[in-house]
Formats: structure tokens, C-alpha cells, sequence
């Protein structure tokens, strides 16, 4: 059992094209770029509601 | 080293499908755009500004920027929920052809995931940092257009952008909500002139595209009841329309500005509306009706212009609030 889980695989699984890998890129730097702007609006969002109370808040 | 998804063509049909969904996607970031209907989310994005500042009372600018950044998004959402759900018709007219899932380059699930996360987002968000009565008229957009107009009336009936059009109509409701936590009596004026401006908008459209709408089996009404009663409603709902588009000036929630605005453009909305019903058939009616189309368009930005304009200048404030 342990033989065969540490033999190699022989199956190529999934090989992306170049196409393929440029698009997923893409799509991946999207993604970051629209949680990076999610992060920025829930900061200045909580900023602007709370105000300077931001910093009164019981621990 | 070939890639899988060249393989799949020689697999049996009943192993195809479970190898689909492991394929890589294809989809790129324009795709995922278009799945939200940008020209729609346009329109959507300005009426809800006018709601949204016209409204009185005070929102601060970055809330006033969530607070439509989550409609944006919430419509865009509908609009994926839309292109999932519609994608065999899409497929069948050459206007909608060329979508992301009939041209392939989305897959039906990821565009059901896209939109089920965005309209989950937008209504939760606008409810944390703006208010819960805003959300729920998004949440109830969102269903309402991704339900009950695209799964339900859509196919059904010929009134489907009659009913449905009140999804579009909303946004400027939800802006009002969004800056007073209530509805107004000026919002659901604002929400009558979408409403009644959409058939006229539409069946312009829809006159030109009757062959395709027949083909996919859409029953509008040009499909169903001939262009001549299509052209005969046109004209009747741009005679209601042209009132309603003047009532906030007559009942003195908006400015002489915008009543002359209002009449000269509902006049003009009248006139072409008979013109196309005068022209009859042929080449000579696809004319008028694109010229009613294009024209309505512009109609309901200058009326909600000119809104803006009295405000930002002062001029006139628009309403109270009910709550």
C-alpha cells in the first residue's frame, strides 16, 4: 500500500495551454485587485460610520 | 502533452460531460463583465444616483459611493442570473449570440456561481453599511428580475416587460431608500416614470426584432399581436408616460426646469410614438421604431438629468421623506 502511494504519478492529469494559463492569470489578478478594493471600501466605510468612536470601543 | 479539453471530443458522450466540468476554465475578465451587463448597469448606476441625491437630507459621499457601488453590483448580479438562465434563447438570436456561456467562454455553473455570490454580497453589504430597508428593495430586485420576469413571465406572456419592467424601475427607489431610510412619495414618482417608459423602450426594440424573438419562441408582443398593436400600446403607454414624467413638477417636487424638460421631451416621446404608429410596415416602420428607440433613451437620461442639475444647483429640493 505505502509501495504504491509513493510512486510517481504516471498520469499527466490536467496540462493547461498557454491560453489556458494567460486567462486563469488574468482572472486571478481580477480577483485580487477586487478584494484589495473590497478591503479599502469596508476600512473607509467603517471609518466614516464610527468615526473617531473608532478608537473608544470597550476591548 | 495535450491539453484535456482537445481529448474530451473522443471520450463517450456519457463520460463527456462529468470530464466538462473538470476542464480548465476559458473564461477571461471581459467575459465576467459582460455577465453583469454593463449597459444595462449603467442605466441602473444613474437613476439610483438620481434617487440617491435628490433624496433629501445628508449621506456622506464614501456611504453614497458603497451604497451604489452594492446596486451596481446587485444588477450586475441579476444580469448573470439572467444570462444563466436564458442562455438557450441567447444562443438563438443574433443579438445575444455572441454572450459569454452561447459563445463558450463561460460555463452555465461558474455564471450561476458568479451571480448567486454577488447578489448575496451586494444586499448583505448594503445592509450592513447603509440600511436594511435599501437591501431588501435589492434583494427583492435582484429575485424579481432574475425569477419572476426572466424564469416566469419572460416565456410566458407578451405583458413580461410590462410586469417585469419594475425591476428596472426600482434603483431609483433603492437610492431614495438608501440616503432616508424610507420611501417617499418622489421616489415612487421616479419609479412610475421607469416603469411606464420601459414598454414603449422595449417593444421599439423588440419591433425590429420580431424574427428572432419568434425563433427563440419569446412571446412579445410584436411576436404574439402584430406590430400594428404593438405600435397601437406604444403610443398609449407614451401618452401615460408623458404625464408621469411631468408629475413631479405638477405635484411641486421638482422645478420649472425640469416641467419644461418634462413636457418638451414627453411631447416628443408622443410624437414619435405616432409617427411609428402612422408608418405602418416595412423599412418605413423599422425607421421610426429605431428612432423611438434610440430617442427614449435619451429622454429618461435628460429627465433625470435635469433632476440632478436642480439640485446640484440649488434650485429646487426635491421632497420629504416618509418613513
Amino acid at each position: 500500500m505505502s509501495l504504491v502511494m509513493s510512486e510517481p504519478p504516471t498520469e499527466p492529469g490536467i496540462v493547461l495551454t498557454e491560453e489556458q494559463k494567460r486567462r486563469r492569470r488574468a482572472r486571478s489578478i481580477a480577483i485580487a485587485l477586487a478584494l484589495g478594493a473590497f478591503v479599502l471600501l469596508v476600512y473607509f466605510v467603517t471609518i466614516v460610520k464610527l468615526g473617531p468612536d473608532v478608537l473608544k470601543r470597550p476591548l | 502533452m495535450t491539453s484535456l479539453t482537445s481529448d474530451t471530443a473522443e471520450l463517450p458522450p456519457s463520460l463527456r460531460s462529468e470530464v466538462s466540468c473538470a476542464e480548465p476554465s476559458m473564461a477571461g475578465v471581459g467575459d465576467y463583465i459582460a455577465l453583469l451587463k454593463p449597459r444595462v448597469m449603467s442605466l441602473v448606476v444613474f437613476t439610483a444616483l438620481v434617487g440617491l441625491v435628490v433624496a433629501p437630507g445628508h449621506l456622506h459621499p464614501m456611504l453614497g459611493f458603497a451604497a451604489l457601488l452594492c446596486i451596481a453590483i446587485g444588477a450586475g448580479a441579476a444580469g448573470a442570473l439572467n444570462m444563466w438562465y436564458d442562455a438557450d434563447i441567447d444562443a438563438l438570436m443574433a443579438r445575444t449570440r455572441g454572450r459569454p456561456i452561447p459563445a463558450g467562454h463561460v460555463k452555465p455553473g461558474e455564471a450561476l456561481a458568479f451571480g448567486l455570490v454577488l447578489a448575496g454580497f451586494s444586499v448583505v453589504f448594503l445592509g450592513l453599511m447603509i440600511n436594511w430597508l435599501a437591501a431588501g428593495l435589492l434583494a427583492f430586485t435582484i429575485v424579481f428580475y432574475a425569477v419572476v420576469y426572466t424564469m416566469w413571465l419572460k416565456r410566458w406572456t407578451p405583458q413580461n416587460i410590462v410586469i417585469g419592467g419594475a425591476a428596472g424601475a426600482l434603483p431609483p427607489m433603492i437610492g431614495w431608500a438608501a440616503a432616508t431610510g424610507g420611501i417617499g412619495l418622489e421616489s415612487i414618482l421616479l419609479f412610475l416614470i421607469i416603469f411606464f417608459w420601459t414598454p414603449p423602450h422595449f417593444w421599439a426594440l423588440s419591433l425590429c426584432r420580431a424574427d428572432e424573438y419568434a425563433r427563440a419562441g419569446v412571446p412579445m408582443l410584436p411576436v404574439v399581436a402584430g406590430a400594428a398593436e404593438t405600435q397601437r400600446q406604444i403610443l398609449l403607454y407614451s401618452l401615460v408616460l408623458a404625464p408621469i414624467g411631468a408629475a413631479p413638477w405638477l405635484l411641486g417636487c421638482a422645478g420649472a426646469g425640469y416641467g419644461l424638460v418634462a413636457i418638451v421631451g414627453g411631447a416628443l416621446m408622443v410624437a414619435l410614438s405616432w409617427r411609428l404608429r402612422q408608418a405602418g410596415a416595412g423599412a418605413a416602420a423599422e425607421g421610426a421604431a429605431k428612432r423611438l428607440f434610440g430617442y427614449s433613451i435619451l429622454y429618461l437620461f435628460v429627465l433625470f438629468a435635469a433632476l440632478l442639475v436642480e439640485r446640484a444647483a440649488g434650485l429646487q429640493e426635491f421632497g420629504r421623506v416618509f418613513t
